[in-house]
């Protein structure tokens, strides 16, 4: 009996490995600029080659009225050439609102959409922002999926993102 | 001139196209990719030297037309001549890929009478009556003139993209608002609807004034019409193509048909 529970236990323990999990921490930096607005930021995933798209956050204006937002939507050029004009946002589960400047974390789970559709492969995470009367910049940070032990990787923006780190716990 | 040279002679200079052209002209939308669900583009439309200012003459718009995503005609709005150039605007309620264009026909003539060589210009319907009976020397020429230019919002579409079959046109293999530096894109020129072969094509990068070189490119389009440009840096760029040739519906007339798109290059 002892042994079924210590069985049990060790299965407890090990099926949670199962369930990959991406943390995303995304810096915005404070910018001593005449005006100021927070930027649309948009993070995805795609294939080393460029083929496989996913969505993992779009931040934009969500809630200016008639969903007016979206006419700066074009201004993350890169996601919008991708993926972003194929949507009709707001897409649940993918829009919010634009953040202020500080260190914002998102979390995937490999078991959740929109991770459980990542076939094993070489990726990279795009993280693009583009800000009203400022500027646009974009950063990847390649990966591997799914990770075989615990990765941290980051890289570093220069005008209107700060530090973008990935962490990915196996 | 045997009937044989004189087709040589008019295959050579179809060959040679493009002659050195005093004015450009063309249409320049103030966006050339809108998302958002109450796009417009206001565009300005000139004849100019430098590329894209506006320095010499407005853009006649009494043949522009609009091609909605859905292949019919959209009204433009708020249509206003200047000095320098005219403006209209398009709102974009449908999500997909507009023409805009000029498409301009009409016929030249020059001809004696009583020993004085006088010039006509006008409609090709007009030409007949134009014309005195005691006319000599009569020379025709029918001009087919297309300027275009591309605007969409939301995802490219390509029911605009059709050719009408009739002049000079450009049919894109790359989309033409899906274009981004240092990328090739591909294009294909036709003429009354058949492939274009052996057409040059002048590709001239906006911001003249701020330089001191065209920085121009020139590309001869191969058998089936097609020719690629690999863009060097962002910006609006200018393409443009003429050919002549005997096959204009007006008797006895040569025939001069241009093709000119301005077309947007964003950055990676």
């Amino acid at each position: 009996m002892r042994f079924l529970v210590s069985a049990a236990l060790t299965t407890l323990a090990v099926s949670p490995s199962l369930a990959a999990e991406a943390t995303i921490s995304i810096d915005i930096p404070q910018l001593n600029v005449a005006e100021y607005h927070k930027p649309y930021v948009a993070v995805w995933v795609e294939a080393d080659d460029g083929s496989k798209i996913t969505n993992l956050a779009v931040w934009y204006d969500v809630k200016h009225k008639d969903n007016e937002g979206t006419k700066w939507l074009k201004d993350m050029r890169q996601w919008w050439r991708r993926t972003g004009r194929e949507l009709t946002m707001p897409v649940d589960g993918l829009s919010s609102p634009t953040r202020a400047p500080g260190t914002h974390q998102i979390r995937f789970d490999s078991t959740a959409r929109p991770l459980s559709g990542l076939t094993p492969g070489k990726y990279q995470l795009v993280i693009e922002a583009a800000r009203e009367v400022g500027g646009r910049e974009l950063l990847r940070v390649p990966f591997e999926w799914p990770p075989k032990a615990p990765v941290s990787a980051e890289a570093k923006g220069e005008n209107e993102l700060g530090t973008i780190a990935l962490k990915l716990a196996p | 001139m045997t009937r044989y040279l004189k087709l040589a002679l008019i295959a050579a200079s179809a060959l040679l196209a493009v002659p050195a052209q005093a004015h450009r002209a063309w249409l320049l939308p103030s966006a050339t990719v809108l998302s958002g669900n109450d796009a417009w583009v206001t565009v300005d439309a000139a004849i100019s030297n430098d590329l894209f200012y506006f320095e010499h003459h407005a853009l006649q718009l009494d043949n522009l037309s609009v091609l909605g995503p859905d292949g019919k005609s959209i009204a433009p709005e708020n249509l206003s001549k200047g000095h320098y150039r005219s403006t209209f605007d398009v709102k974009l309620a449908q999500p997909g890929t507009y023409k805009l264009m000029v498409v301009n026909q009409g016929a030249f003539a020059s001809y004696k009478v009583d020993g004085q060589t006088k010039r006509w210009r006008g409609k090709a319907d007009d030409l007949a009556t134009a014309i005195p009976a005691n006319a000599t020397d009569v020379k025709v020429s029918e001009v087919q003139s297309r300027i275009e230019s591309f605007v969409t919002s939301g995802k490219p579409t390509t029911e605009t993209l059709k050719p009408t079959g009739v002049g000079l046109e450009m049919i894109p293999v790359t989309h033409p608002n899906n274009l981004v530096a240092g990328e090739k894109a591909t294009f294909r020129l036709v003429l009354d609807g058949q492939p274009a072969s052996g057409v040059a094509v002048e590709v001239v990068p906006g911001g003249i004034r701020y330089r001191d070189k065209l920085n121009d490119s020139k590309v001869t389009t191969d058998e089936s019409g097609t020719f690629s440009v690999t863009w060097p840096g962002p910006g609006f760029y200018w393409m443009s193509a003429s050919v002549r040739d005997d096959k204009s519906k007006l008797k006895d007339a040569q025939r001069r048909s241009s093709y000119a798109a301005t077309i947007e290059v964003l950055p990676q």
